[in-house]
């Protein structure tokens, strides 16, 4: 299964919960559109919810460094939530467990924007 | 060409689709050698970064290019070597993921994953043309050396 993105919004934080994978090719290209979708459409603070994705490879990290990274030169917030322990994994050995803003819960990670 | 009973070759044409086909295979064979689940999941990992290096570094997308894959299966170890036929590259020139100018880099990451996840990572050019990675993962991981560490490190 590639990756399923579903969005909702509370208040002014678009929350996308994925589902899948995040690999190199499609799974990360779709990640990167629906991001810039909402970064276009000025809608800058977001939540990705990471408890539905079953498999992320060196291009999905970079991809979501690269989203942060966008976000963040753009004004924005972009924040993890419910990181699976194999992505928590990567990032840790590539060092950018400090990098991102990650919560376990979303009541928590909706209140950090205020 | 006659191969030990104990290799398995495939070669793929430089498509990414193709990935999932040699991580099914890497997971055929994990499981036929016995490696427990979470290594077996790292070992997927360590072929498909290999392999999508191969691909897009290597071959740089030419379809018309192979990627040749070879299990082996030995007593003491699990070996995959992975080749390309593209023009090369000198793996120590390659910036460092961890150096703090190259953290938020969005690519780069792949070849520190697969050193994290196998016991030995090589690359040497191939005498005609192109890369080749070899990989080994033993089946009977000694708990001594730097290999280990890093990965008891991320299993803690």
């Amino acid at each position: 299964m590639q990756l399923e993105i579903r969005e909702r919004t509370v208040g002014d934080v678009v929350i996308l919960e994925l589902h899948g994978r995040i690999t190199i090719g499609e799974g990360s290209v779709q990640l990167r559109d629906a991001v810039s979708n909402l970064l276009n459409a000025g809608r800058n603070r977001i939540v990705l919810l990471l408890e539905g994705v079953t498999y992320v490879d060196s291009s999905g990290i970079g991809e979501l460094v690269s989203r942060y990274t966008t976000t963040k030169n753009m004004g924005g917030q972009l924040k993890l939530l419910r990181l699976p322990k194999k992505i928590k994994d990567l990032l840790m050995i590539t060092k950018l467990l400090t990098v991102f803003e990650i919560y376990e819960d979303e009541e928590t990670a909706l209140a950090s924007f205020k | 060409m006659m191969l030990a009973e104990n290799v398995v070759e495939l070669t793929i044409a430089s498509q990414l689709e193709f990935i999932d086909l040699v991580t099914a295979l890497t997971d055929n064979i994990t499981q036929m050698v016995g490696f427990d689940e979470e290594a077996s999941y790292w070992i997927n990992m360590a072929v498909r970064e290999s392999v999508a290096n191969a691909i897009e570094h290597g071959n740089k997308y030419d379809s018309q290019k192979a990627v040749d894959i070879r299990f082996t299966v030995g007593v003491d170890a699990l070996r995959v070597t992975v080749r390309d036929y593209g023009e090369g590259f000198d793996p120590g020139a390659l910036p460092d993921p961890l150096d703090p100018d190259n953290i938020l880099n969005p690519a780069g990451r792949g070849i520190l994953y697969m050193r994290t996840f196998m016991d030995s990572v090589e690359y040497t050019r191939h005498p005609e043309s192109g890369m080749v990675v070899s990989m080994t993962k033993r089946r009977m991981p000694k708990q001594t050396d730097e290999g280990d560490s890093r990965q008891d490190a991320v299993r803690n």
